[in-house]
C-alpha cells in the first residue's frame, strides 16, 4: 500500500516536471552540445558548417580581439558608472524618501526596465543623432560635435538601459538595513559620514555586488547598445556575434566565439559568487 | 540630494517623452515640433508589413507565455517534492536558461535546429507518402521554442518563490480534513499562486513581446516587430518609427504595470 502510494506520488511528480524538462533539454542542453560541435568543426566553402574535429577556430579568436577588449573594458566600466547613479538614487528611495511615496518612486524605477530596450536605446540614437542635441549646439555656435557612434555614446546608452537593474539590489539591500544600527552609531558618537561608511556602506554591499554583477553579465552580451549607438565603430562579442552568424555565415568561428563568451560569464559569475560568499548574507532580489 | 534624485528621474523618462512627443509632430523634423498632428500613428497603422510584424508578435508573445505559464507553474509545483540533488539540477538548468546572453541562446539554437532539420527533411522526404512533403525550418515554432525556455524559467521562479511563502500548515489542514491532494489543489494552493502564475505570464508576455537578438537568429523568414523596427531604424529615423516605439512602449507599460499590482497583491496577502 505504502509502496503503492509512493510510486503514484514519483509518477505525479514526473508527470508534473516532464514538459519543463523535456523543453529544458531540446532547448538548452541539446542547443549548447550541438555549439560545442560546431565550435570544433570547419566552415564549409559556401559557409555554414562542415565536420571536422580542430582547434583552429580557437586559435583564431584573436582574429576577434577588439570585440572581446571593447566588451571586457566597456561592460564592466558601464556597470561602475551605474553604479555610481545607482547608490545615491537607491539610498535616497530607502532611507530619505517620504513612505508615502516610496512604491510609486520604486516603480517608476523598475517600470523602464520591463520596456522594449531597443525602444529606449533608439530614443538615445535620436537624441544623439546630428538632427538631435548636435544640431541644437550648432545653433549656439558650437558647430560639427559628434556624439553618436562613439564609446561614450555607448556608455550612455548602457547606464540608460541597465540604470533600473542596479538600483533594485541596491534599494532591496538598504530597505532591510535595521535603522536601529544606525541610532546605535550616532548614539555612540558618530557622524553621519562616519556611519556611512561604517555601517550603512558595509551592509550594503551583498546588493551592490549582485547588481554590478547582473549588470555585467547581462553587457558581456549585449548587441543593440552597441549596434545602435555605437554604429559599427564600438562593437561588442555580440556584435562580432551577429556579424559572423549573419552575414560571412562562419558558423563554426562564431560557435567558437559563442562558446568562449559563455566562459567568460561563467567566470564573472563565479569570481561574483565567491565576492558575495565573503560579504555573506544575500537575499533574492525581486525584479518585479 | 533632493536634484540628484530629480535629474535621474529625468534623465530615465525624458528621452521616452521626447519620442513620444515627437510621435505627435506634424512635421518630419526630429528637432522642431510644427504642430500637433496624429498622421504618423495613420501612416503607421496602415502600413501592411508592420500590422502583421506586429500580429506575429503578439501570437509569438501569447503563445509562448501561455506555455511557459503552464509547464513553469507544474514543474515549481513538481520541484517542491523532488529530491536535493534533482531539485539542484534543476535549479541549475533554470537558472542557466536565465543567465546565458540572449545572444548565445539564438546562437546555440540556430545551430541546433539547422543541424536537426538537414537530418529530419532528407528523412522526410523518404517516408513521405504523398508528392511533396513537408520541409521543416525556422520560423514561428523556433521563435515560441526560445523564448519559451526563459519565459518558463521565469515563471518556475516567481512561482516557485510563492509556494516557498505558502503556510504548510494550511495545506495539512485540508488533508487532514479527508480532501483528496486534487482537492488541496484547486481550493487551497491555486487560488493562493495564480496571482503569481498571473504576473509570470504577463512578465513572460513582456520579455517575448520586447525580444529582438533571439528572434533575429531564429526567426527565419518571419518577422518580429523589435525586428521590423530595428530595420527601419537602420533605414533612417523617421517620425513613423516615434508613433510605433510610442504604441510598443505604451503596450508594455500596460503589461508591466498589471504585472506589478498583481504581485503587490500576493505580497499585501503574504502581509510582507
Amino acid at each position: 500500500m505504502r509502496a503503492a502510494m509512493n510510486t503514484k506520488r514519483n509518477l505525479v511528480t514526473a508527470a508534473l516536471i516532464a514538459p519543463a524538462a523535456a523543453w529544458l533539454f531540446v532547448f538548452l542542453v541539446l542547443p549548447f552540445i550541438a555549439m560545442l560541435v560546431f565550435a570544433f568543426g570547419e566552415r564549409a566553402p559556401e559557409g555554414g558548417y562542415q565536420a571536422a574535429f580542430t582547434f583552429a577556430q580557437f586559435a583564431n579568436l584573436p582574429a576577434r580581439a577588439t570585440a572581446f577588449w571593447n566588451t571586457l573594458l566597456l561592460a564592466p566600466a558601464g556597470a561602475l558608472l551605474c553604479l555610481v547613479v545607482a547608490y545615491p538614487t537607491a539610498y535616497y528611495l530607502a532611507v530619505k524618501a517620504n513612505p508615502r511615496y516610496r512604491l510609486m518612486l520604486v516603480s517608476l524605477v523598475v517600470v523602464p526596465f520591463w520596456t522594449s530596450l531597443l525602444v529606449r536605446t533608439y530614443a538615445w540614437m535620436y537624441i544623439l543623432g546630428s538632427r538631435g542635441i548636435p544640431n541644437l549646439l550648432a545653433l549656439i555656435g558650437i558647430e560639427d560635435v559628434r556624439l553618436l557612434n562613439t564609446p561614450g555614446a555607448v556608455l550612455l546608452g548602457i547606464v540608460y538601459g541597465y540604470l533600473p537593474l542596479m538600483i533594485m539590489p541596491i534599494y532591496v539591500s538598504l530597505e532591510m538595513l535595521d535603522r536601529r544600527l544606525l541610532e546605535a552609531s550616532a548614539d555612540l558618537g558618530a557622524k553621519p559620514v562616519s556611519t556611512f561608511f561604517g555601517v550603512t556602506l558595509p551592509l550594503s554591499l551583498p546588493g551592490v555586488m549582485t547588481g554590478v554583477a547582473l549588470v555585467t553579465i547581462l553587457l558581456l552580451g549585449e548587441y543593440l547598445i552597441p549596434q545602435l549607438l555605437g554604429g559599427g565603430k564600438v562593437f561588442f562579442i555580440g556584435n562580432a556575434l551577429v556579424d559572423l552568424f549573419l552575414q560571412s555565415r562562419n558558423w563554426p568561428f562564431g560557435s567558437a566565439i559563442a562558446v568562449t563568451l559563455v566562459a567568460v560569464v561563467v567566470v564573472v559569475l563565479m569570481v561574483a559568487m565567491r565576492i558575495a560568499w565573503k560579504v555573506a548574507g544575500t537575499r533574492q532580489v525581486d525584479l518585479v | 540630494m533632493r536634484a540628484f534624485i530629480s535629474s535621474v528621474y529625468l534623465f530615465l523618462y525624458a528621452p521616452i517623452a521626447l519620442v513620444v512627443l515627437f510621435s505627435f509632430n506634424a512635421g518630419r523634423s526630429a528637432s522642431e515640433f510644427t504642430g500637433f498632428s496624429t498622421a504618423w500613428y495613420g501612416k503607421a497603422l496602415g502600413n501592411t508589413f508592420l500590422v502583421s510584424a506586429l500580429q506575429n508578435s503578439l501570437m509569438i508573445a501569447f503563445t509562448s507565455a501561455a506555455l511557459a505559464a503552464v509547464f513553469g507553474t507544474m514543474a515549481a509545483l513538481g520541484m517542491e517534492r523532488l529530491g536535493a540533488r534533482m531539485r539542484a539540477l534543476f535549479d541549475a538548468l533554470f537558472a542557466a536558461a536565465i543567465v546565458v546572453p540572449g545572444v548565445v541562446i539564438g546562437i546555440a539554437t540556430l545551430v541546433a535546429l539547422v543541424a536537426v532539420f538537414s537530418f529530419l527533411n532528407p528523412a522526410l522526404a523518404i517516408l513521405w507518402p504523398g508528392d511533396r512533403p513537408p520541409q521543416l525550418g525556422l520560423g514561428y515554432g523556433s521563435i515560441i521554442a526560445a523564448h519559451g525556455l526563459f519565459s518558463m524559467a521565469l515563471v518556475t521562479m516567481i512561482v516557485k518563490a510563492r509556494i516557498a511563502s505558502l503556510g504548510r500548515d494550511i495545506v495539512e489542514a485540508s488533508s487532514d480534513l479527508y480532501a483528496t491532494p486534487l482537492t488541496t489543489f484547486r481550493l487551497i494552493v491555486l487560488p493562493q499562486i495564480l496571482p503569481s502564475i498571473l504576473a509570470g505570464f504577463l512578465l513572460a508576455f513582456t520579455f517575448s513581446f520586447d525580444d529582438f537578438i533571439i528572434a533575429f537568429f531564429v526567426a527565419g523568414s518571419k518577422t518580429t516587430l523589435p525586428i521590423y523596427v530595428f530595420a527601419s531604424i537602420r533605414r533612417g529615423v523617421t517620425p513613423e518609427i516615434n508613433a510605433i516605439a510610442t504604441l510598443v512602449l505604451v503596450a508594455s507599460l500596460l503589461l508591466i504595470l498589471t504585472a506589478r499590482i498583481l504581485m503587490r497583491e500576493k505580497r499585501s496577502k503574504s502581509g510582507e
